[in-house]
């Protein structure tokens, strides 16, 4: 029960993690990221259907490097890497923006994993990209009011309804579509080139990314699509939203490193009144306070990340607390990068937008801030207070009054 | 070093810890205990108070990781072991904390062999009582401006000035005390020293009252006290890096000699949501009002965030820069226990307004109290603007704001 003081995360996992740092800061680098997405604001927002860049040599690069296949257990050719590496992942494509199906092939797997879907997971090693498709339109995180019902025909099933905010939809191979029958919900693993699929892409904000609704207009699948059989749905969902939230916040935690980076060198190097401007408080004391609460955020999301690897009993508290405080850091962080970078950080021609709109995306993603509070308080109800979760850790004391004199 | 694993010593250690403090927990006093060290205002919270240190010192809880020959225990990485143990076990905080906490490490780190061997060990025990001689009326904020001079006579020196909001002054043996030795440079020009207080010749200690009311600091007057040269710690005009070791450690930067006890911040958390459950509100209680849940519930993620990065600081992998988590401890802290009270007296609504002693106070009325003496801790210690400059110029590269 007890967790590793250094969060499990070893040599191997800061392998993984060095690595795709320096692979995105060659291959996906700001100049890199803004002729791909930003080059012209009129195509990005204004033609009629949105387009959808990514760099899809890049993505054959991750697979063969093997991060599609990081989470996918060793028995379904898999790495079987920790969480806490995938959390390492996560926080690169954060702090470099990728617009790439990774994160949503990341949180994809957690579900079928949790579903022990093995010949899905394969597919997934082989370099298929996925992603979740459980979201109604009306867009409740919740897995009740699912607006997809199954039917069964013969062996297999058949597929009707809408489900709706669906990440990278344009560049998933397969979905795991939540679906509503007699039985309860389900899970359905679902190829995009189907009869009967849909993709309508939705108008964004964020340029990092592509979402969609599906439509599903009684497609049929063999029953090698059934993922999770009607009514396991919630307790497959419940086992991976850890690890989903932990994604997120990881995600949302590099983006914020990038802000707080961004901005500071911004306060270091603009000069105003013959000074740099960070020599003013009004302008350095709000960039420490991003940066305090982007440490928050960031040891909670390692924190998470450790209890799924070691003690999955504290996991969905960790994960609630480390995507609200990540959701917070990018509110904040985004808020102050745009603000402290004047005039300029207010244009197209200034990368802040793109990272702005990223994390407003990420922030609202799974549940906000606020959101997983709601959550946390019913967590405290079913199990007791924060001080019998604290018994777990071994690492350091909790701080009173007496670290400070 | 980073400590990756728990040796099987540690392991025994703590297990030994645990039985220690459930056999050995004081009885609870006849009086009220305040609710920090730097509170304690009468003699019979300090008999008390020393009594139990001393007790804790015996049973190798304080000093454990300094070397036997000064009176420690002579471990590796037992401390922070000790320390979670006692706080685990809500048991009384150590009375001596600034010498536990600050003046230990700077005579460990700076001291002459004789300083450690005669001032440690009855520091440990809590037989001697340490306060710190840093601010002064026109030194805050801008501690190297500090004042108080300090002249060379032979082998002595002749110390006048004035140093104020000195916790413990009341009942402390020694002071760590800046002083300037020269007035051409402003940082070259300060040493520091242990200067004797309880029973000095021309050391005046006055109460000050703070806005709780309540005692447990004060101001301190030196005139022409006479201090011999074997005091000096470290080089003369070495006074500021002296401090700046010193003040690592009270910022919660780096581990001392011991602390713990006390109320940990998890059992605040839980404090808050049993008065919650408590207070009646619009025919339910506070708890059952989704603000106040949403409220207690960012408090219990910055508590359960302070602790994960203290965790995170001793894992090299996952810091960017060596100063970037331990220098924002003490911001962090503060505001934390300051939030915390501010949200109690939020919840307790018309409750809030009964100070320590009413009958009807819930919680013995200490929410209020709470509140007035955080500010000590968001001022103490270099004012939270302060750490924020600190942390924005030496982390980040920012301009110096001076």
């Amino acid at each position: 029960m007890a967790q590793p003081k250094d969060f499990g995360f070893g040599s191997e996992e800061q392998m993984v993690r060095d690595s795709a740092r320096k692979l995105l800061k060659d291959a996906a680098g700001i100049e890199t990221l803004r002729a791909l997405v930003a080059r012209d604001h009129k195509s990005a927002y204004e033609s009629a259907v949105q387009p959808a860049p990514w760099d899809e040599r890049l993505w054959r690069q991750m697979v063969e490097l093997g991060w599609t296949a990081l989470a996918v257990p060793d028995d379904c050719g898999g790495a079987g890497m920790k969480m806490v590496a995938v959390a390492a992942l996560a926080e690169e494509l954060g702090r470099a923006a990728v617009p790439s199906p990774l994160t949503s092939t990341l949180i994809a797997t957690m579900v079928l994993r949790a579903a022990a879907a093995l010949a899905w997971l394969e597919r997934i090693a082989g370099g298929a990209a996925a992603t979740l498709a459980a979201t109604s339109p009306t867009g409740s995180w919740e897995l009740g009011d699912v607006a997809v019902r199954a039917e069964r025909s013969g062996a297999g099933v058949t597929l009707r309804g809408t489900t709706a905010f669906v990440q990278d939809a344009r560049k998933a191979a397969f979905f795991v579509v939540a679906a509503a029958s007699e039985g309860g919900v389900g899970l359905y693993a679902v190829a995009a080139d189907t009869p009967g699929v849909t993709i309508q892409p939705d108008r964004i904000a964020d340029l990092t990314r592509d979402q969609a609704r599906l439509e599903l207009d009684d497609a049929r699948f063999d029953a090698a699509a059934i993922v999770a059989a009607p009514g396991a749905a919630p307790a497959a969902m419940a086992a991976a939203t850890p690890a989903i939230l932990t994604i997120v916040a990881a995600d949302l935690c590099g983006a914020a490193e990038w802000q707080l980076q961004t901005t500071a060198e911004y306060a270091r190097v603009r000069t105003q009144f013959e000074r740099p401007i960070g020599f003013f408080q009004a302008v350095k004391h709000p960039i420490v306070n991003m940066m305090i609460a982007i440490d928050r955020a960031r040891s909670l999301t390692y924190a998470a990340a450790c209890a799924i690897d070691t003690d999955p009993a504290d996991a969905p508290r960790l994960a609630r607390m480390a995507k609200a405080a990540a959701s917070d850091a990018a509110a904040f962080c985004s808020d102050r990068s745009i603000q402290l970078h004047g005039g300029i950080g207010f244009t197209w021609e200034c990368d802040v937008h793109l990272y702005v709109k990223r994390q407003k995306h990420n922030q609202f993603l799974y549940g906000d801030a606020a959101y997983q509070r709601a959550r946390l308080a019913e967590l405290i109800d079913a199990t007791g207070g924060p001080a019998a979760a604290s018994e777990r850790f071994e690492g350091g004391a909790t701080p009173s009054e007496s670290t400070l004199a | 070093m980073s400590e990756r694993t728990t040796t099987p010593e540690q392991s025994e250690f703590r297990e030994y810890c645990r039985r220690w403090l459930a056999e050995h927990r004081p009885a609870a006093p006849s009086f009220r205990l305040p609710q920090s060290p730097i509170e304690v205002m009468t003699e019979e919270q300090r008999r008390y108070l020393c009594d139990w240190e001393k007790r804790c010192y015996e049973a190798g809880l304080i000093g454990c990781d300094y070397p036997k020959e000064y009176g420690g225990g002579g471990h590796r990485g037992f401390q922070s072991i000790a320390t979670q143990e006692m706080g685990r076990a809500g048991v009384p905080y150590m009375i001596n904390i600034i010498g536990l906490g600050m003046a230990a490490p700077t005579i460990l780190n700076h001291g002459t062999e004789e300083q450690k061997r005669r001032y440690l060990p009855p520091l440990f025990a809590a037989d001697e009582i340490w306060c710190q001689g840093f601010s002064e009326p026109n030194a805050g904020s801008d501690l190297a401006s500090v004042q108080a001079s300090a002249v060379r006579d032979g082998d002595n020196w002749i110390i006048n000035g004035h140093k104020v909001w000195t916790s413990l002054a009341h009942f402390a043996s020694w002071m760590i005390m800046l002083c300037r030795t020269s007035s051409a440079q402003k940082y070259e020009g300060l040493t520091y020293f242990i200067v004797p207080i309880a029973g000095a010749k021309d050391v005046t200690v006055r109460p000050l009252i703070k806005i709780t009311g309540e005692t447990g600091f004060n101001e301190v007057l030196f005139e022409d006290v006479v201090v011999p040269d074997r005091l000096r710690v470290d080089e003369v005009g070495k006074g500021w890096t002296v401090a700046m070791t010193t003040l690592l450690y009270e910022r919660g930067a780096a581990e001392g000699a011991g602390s713990g006890g006390g109320t940990s911040l998890d059992v605040r958390i839980d404090q808050l949501v049993a008065l919650a459950r408590r207070i009646p509100r619009s025919g339910g209680s506070a708890w059952d009002d989704p603000l106040v849940r949403d409220k207690i519930m960012q408090l219990a993620i910055r508590a359960e965030g302070l602790r994960q990065t203290q965790r995170r600081t001793r894992v090299d992998a996952l810091t960017e820069h060596p100063m970037r988590l331990p220098l924002q401890m003490k911001v962090q802290l503060s505001e934390l226990l300051q939030d915390l009270a501010a949200a109690a007296l939020e919840i307790e609504g018309a409750h809030a307004s009964l100070y320590l002693g009413d009958a009807h106070a819930p919680d013995g009325g200490q929410w209020p109290l709470a509140y007035l003496n955080s500010y000590g801790f968001t001022i103490a210690a270099g004012s939270n603007e302060i750490q924020r400059n600190i942390l924005g110029e030496r982390v980040l590269g920012l301009a110096k704001s001076k």
